[in-house]
């Protein structure tokens, strides 16, 4: 087995138990990505000297008989909309094509202090808008299960990373299923976590109230060790909680009996393809015969979802995208009279297509007159949708649906229907407006061998719920650590 | 046809915390161009907003000062629009919920009282500043930018120009008093904009408002107001109809244009900010705030004419400092000298110090404590009023005591009769023109014989002795 083909909960191992040392995992890592990435164009900036320092200060330490965190010097890609001081970030759009942010996010500051080894900077949707990669304007990202279909999106860059076997974790982002998506369309397990557990001071905001900062890994366990590094309390983030979380590594347990698992009907009719719904229905008796009980709930306010999430993600986004206006940083158009033509053409020459229609969008649902029809009836809705989550709750531990309506389709088939695109959020986009924890693993694969994804969701703060149950299932089907390519 | 002026104020302040509202760097005015900036107030993608305490705590102050109801749920919106010096394209502020309502200030105009209600008082976060000489095209100095404000906003309650200045003063005044504001109107910490319409005298109807912007001093306001005023009457006059517009005031030229009109508006599409929680006052926060306001100044104001015989002007000018009336209230209530002597050292020596140094009360070492040491060694006859001036300026700019200046500066004074009748006798022994002038009638000349025993005393002599001696000895002559 080469070292690419491990998952990081074995990598850990052996560097704890010096059978490899940071260095050879990085170069392998580099080795692998140079071999593949052709293909699977994960990446928008490598970052192989810096990697290759940081895995040589780690090995030092390691060497010198510091006792290290469980990741430590193992490499980990990260999501380009995420600020690294010095490194370019540029959300895969032109805007920021050449801006070095003069800071570091928190969770490069908890990777670092974690010592885990950034290899690069992965693609997604710009600004992190879209479900399908196919939206960034810097590179193209296929699937590595097959060249010629999406990855998903937006974290489109982090889930291939991990599915061609670049690295073996991922940093990513998840307004509306950003992380879970393309964790399901690569057959990698992702992890949404619960909204205010991982502070996004240095995520370069889309939807502010709904994006999260989550983990990709190649199994369950990788995800959990991931997301031990990433949680936490920031003073810099006011939205973030104040208060200290347990290892989700350390509680895993695959003894599910006894767990209430629930199936919400609204999931598994109309929309979602035969092949999807089945695989994830026989991931539910797999969990009866685990021992859990299925029981069918009712979650009657999913249908308001879509519209809900599409208007308050627009709103956020069009205001934190104002700052994108050529004055200070980012793409200034070289030809301009004035400082309004400097706005509209800095703007219209560096946002795309798609970005452009959700600033529209969202201009359009805050402005004077529409505001109480929208945005407002909007956030009202949220309420209510967070309240039959809350029901949902009083029932079962933990929710089990589809995630996306199919598995990866083909490059270029939704790219110009974007209410096709859009109505592949359907599964997701709820877990975000409700700020609830999801995590997406490998059920199956489709007659065309592309992987189909499950989505766990739990109650806020969960986590360790979902982390047993996915334990459970991927013992249970072996549906673990699958590299493709 | 008399018309009525109708006038609403928005007053903005910037609030003394050390820290910007959103961030940890430094308010202090003048630094270097770009200095006092990070990620979150120059707008960096990526960074967040945490809002400043401190700030909810002054502002909340404020709206305790001025009756309003505090709420405790301090929501903030974002106000968009594009300009230059507004890094994030947002103003970070309150819209629907201010952190207080409905509150009001009394004051006197010409001696009549006075009531403006406050509609609002809200904070936000100040914006950079454009600088358009510095070479080529224009520099955005981001220092200003996230320095906390408050918003004030009026009820259309003032009817004229005097009325607006006297309530502006009012309102600086009471920011000073709560310590919540430098006003320092030099730098611009505290500006307004002023909202004005007429109607026929007697009505009860709103006429057409007219915003004005630009006006950087209460003086200004003033003249701003009135030059409105005046225009819009002229303008009904001749049949016209006011517009609804905002135009800009030009203080240098006297005149105000036309900035907007109604319909260029803009649509600021305030939304709630999604990357911060409210804030909320919990009581024990809000007990704090309120056991932080101290005796207001129409309150000391009324107090000081009543209780120490103050002249209305006189009080005024005291209530008007924080500062000052501490002084005389600290130093009124040790109870060991007469309160009008305080008063009349205050108004007169100290205050005359502190307008020539172009200093505050607080620059200086001058304590209340200190401050009755010296009366009281005036009142006593240790010291003559004269030498308390001497005393008073080394109170301002050292630390010693009274007495170890009395000793320092040798102005103990003479008050030993013996040798004050020494003096007196060899002064009239040796002027015996002057005392047959006084014997003569001429009974002013006593002035100039108490004037050579103060020199023979060289100042020392108790100067109330000497004059009741020369005068007993003179009638006994
Ligand atoms: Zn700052």
């Amino acid at each position: 087995m080469e070292l690419y083909q491990k998952t990081a909960a074995e990598l850990s191992a052996m560097l704890k138990n010096k059978e490899v040392s940071s260095v050879e995992l990085t170069k392998a890592a580099f080795a692998r990505t140079a071999a593949v990435e052709e293909k699977v164009g994960a990446y928008i900036t490598l970052t192989e000297e810096k990697a290759l320092a940081d895995a040589a200060a780690i090995d030092a330490k390691r060497a010198a008989g510091e006792e290290l965190p469980l990741l430590a010097g193992v490499p980990v890609s990260v999501k380009d909309n995420i600020c690294t001081k010095g490194i370019r970030t540029t959300c895969a759009s032109k805007m920021l094509e050449n801006f070095n942010p003069p800071y570091d996010a928190t969770v490069m500051d908890k990777l670092h202090a974690a010592g885990l080894v950034m290899t690069g900077k992965t693609n997604l949707d710009e600004f992190a808008m879209g479900s399908s990669c196919e939206n960034s304007a810097l590179q193209k990202t296929r699937n590595p299960h097959n060249p010629d279909h999406v990855t998903g999106g937006s974290s489109g860059g982090a889930a291939a990373s991990v599915a061609a076997g670049e690295v073996s974790i991922a940093v990513g982002s998840d307004t509306g299923g950003s992380i879970r998506q393309p964790a399901s369309f690569c057959g990698v397990v992702g992890l949404k976590p619960t909204y205010g557990t991982v502070s996004r001071y240095g995520l370069i905001a889309f939807a502010s109230s709904l994006d999260q900062i989550g983990p990709f890994g190649r199994c369950v366990e990788d995800a959990a060790m991931l997301a031990d590094v990433l949680r936490g309390y920031d003073k810099m983030d006011s939205t973030s909680y104040p208060r200290e979380y347990d290892s989700l590594t350390a509680g895993l347990n695959a003894d599910i009996k006894g767990m209430k698992i629930g199936l919400p009907k609204e999931y598994f009719g109309e929309g979602i393809s035969e092949e999807v719904s089945k695989s994830v229905l026989a991931a539910a008796e797999t969990y009866r015969q685990l021992g859990a009980e299925v029981v069918e709930i009712s979650l009657p306010l999913s249908k308001y979802a879509l519209p809900i999430y599409y208007i308050l993600s627009s709103a956020e986004a069009s205001s934190n995208l104002a700052r994108f206006d050529g004055v200070k940083y980012g793409y200034r158009a070289e030809q301009f009279d004035g400082i309004i033509d400097l706005y509209v053409k800095s703007r219209s020459e560096g946002f795309g297509p798609e970005v452009q229609r959700r600033i529209m969008l969202g201009t359009y649902v805050l402005s004077s007159g529409y505001y109480d029809a929208y945005y407002k009836k909007a956030r009202a809705a949220q309420r209510a949708i967070r309240a039959d989550y809350a029901k949902a709750f009083e029932q079962v531990d933990v929710i089990l649906t589809p995630v996306a309506p199919t598995t990866a389709y083909k490059v270029g088939e939704k790219t110009s229907d974007p209410l096709q695109m859009y109505m592949g959020d359907i599964c997701t986009v709820s877990v975000n407006i409700a700020g609830l924890p999801a995590m997406v693993q490998p059920c199956g694969f489709d007659s065309n061998k592309l992987p189909i994804g499950m989505q766990l969701i739990g109650p806020r703060f969960g986590e360790q719920k979902l982390v047993n149950a996915g334990l459970a299932f991927e013992k249970a089907s072996g549906l673990s650590n699958i590299v493709a390519l | 046809m008399k018309y009525e002026p109708v006038i609403g104020l928005e007053v903005h302040a910037e609030l003394s915390t050390k820290t910007k509202i959103f961030c940890g760097c430094s308010t202090a005015f003048g630094a270097e161009i770009n200095t006092h900036v990070c990620p979150v107030c120059t707008g960096q993608p990526g960074a967040l907003p945490v809002l400043n305490k401190q700030v909810v705590h002054y502002a909340a102050k404020m709206g305790v000062a001025t009756h309003c109801t505090v709420n405790r749920l301090c929501k903030s919106d974002r106000k968009n629009y594009f300009y230059p010096d507004l890094p994030k394209a947002y103003q970070i502020s309150q819209f629907d919920v201010p952190i207080c309502e409905n509150g009001y200030v009394d004051f006197e105009v010409d001696g009549e009282p006075k009531r403006v209600r406050f509609e609002r008082i809200h904070f936000e976060e100040d914006a950079g500043k454009l600088l358009h000489d510095e070479g080529d095209g224009t520099v955005v100095d981001f220092n200003r930018c996230g320095v906390p404000l408050i918003e004030m906003v009026t009820r259309p309650d003032i009817h004229s120009a005097a009325e607006a200045k006297e309530f502006l003063e009012t309102v600086k005044t009471t920011l000073s008093y709560l310590q919540i504001c430098d006003c320092r109107m030099e730098e611009g910490s505290i500006r307004c904009d002023v909202n004005v319409s007429v109607r026929p005298m007697g009505s009860d109807k709103l006429g057409t408002r007219v915003e004005m912007k630009n006006i950087n001093s209460f003086s200004a306001a003033e003249r701003a107001i009135t030059y409105e005023v005046n225009r819009q009457i002229d303008v009904l006059e001749e049949g016209g109809q006011i517009i609804q517009e905002t135009r800009r005031w030009d203080d240098s030229r006297g005149k105000n244009m036309v900035m907007r009109s109604k319909e260029d508006a803009q649509d600021y599409r305030y939304f709630p900010d999604p990357d911060l929680v409210a804030v909320e006052i919990d009581d024990a926060w809000m007990e704090q705030i309120e056991s932080e306001i101290p005796e207001l100044p129409q309150s000391r104001y009324a107090r000081y004419i009543k209780d120490i015989g103050l002249q209305p002007k006189e009080a005024r000018i005291l209530s008007d400092s924080f500062d000052k009336a501490c002084l005389l209230d600290d130093g009124v209530a040790m109870n060991r000298v007469d309160a009008k002597a305080i008063a009349n050292w205050i108004l007169s020596d100290i205050s005359k110090y502190l307008n020539d140094k172009g200093l505050e009360l607080k620059d200086t070492r001058l304590t209340a404590a200190k401050l009755v040491d010296m009366i009281e060694l005036i009142e006593k006859n240790t010291i003559s009023g004269n030498a308390g001036k001497k005393v008073l300026v080394q109170l301002f700019e050292t630390d010693d005591s009274v007495d170890a200046i009395v000793e320092k500066l040798g102005l103990k004074q003479v008050s030993d009769e013996g040798a004050i009748r020494k003096l007196v006798d060899e002064v009239l022994a040796a002027n015996p023109k002057s005392v047959a002038d006084y014997k003569g009638g001429k009974k002013n000349a006593i002035g100039f014989l108490v004037g050579q025993c103060m020199k023979a005393s060289k100042g020392k002599g108790n100067p109330k002795m000497i004059n009741q001696l020369l005068s007993k000895t003179l009638e006994q002559m």
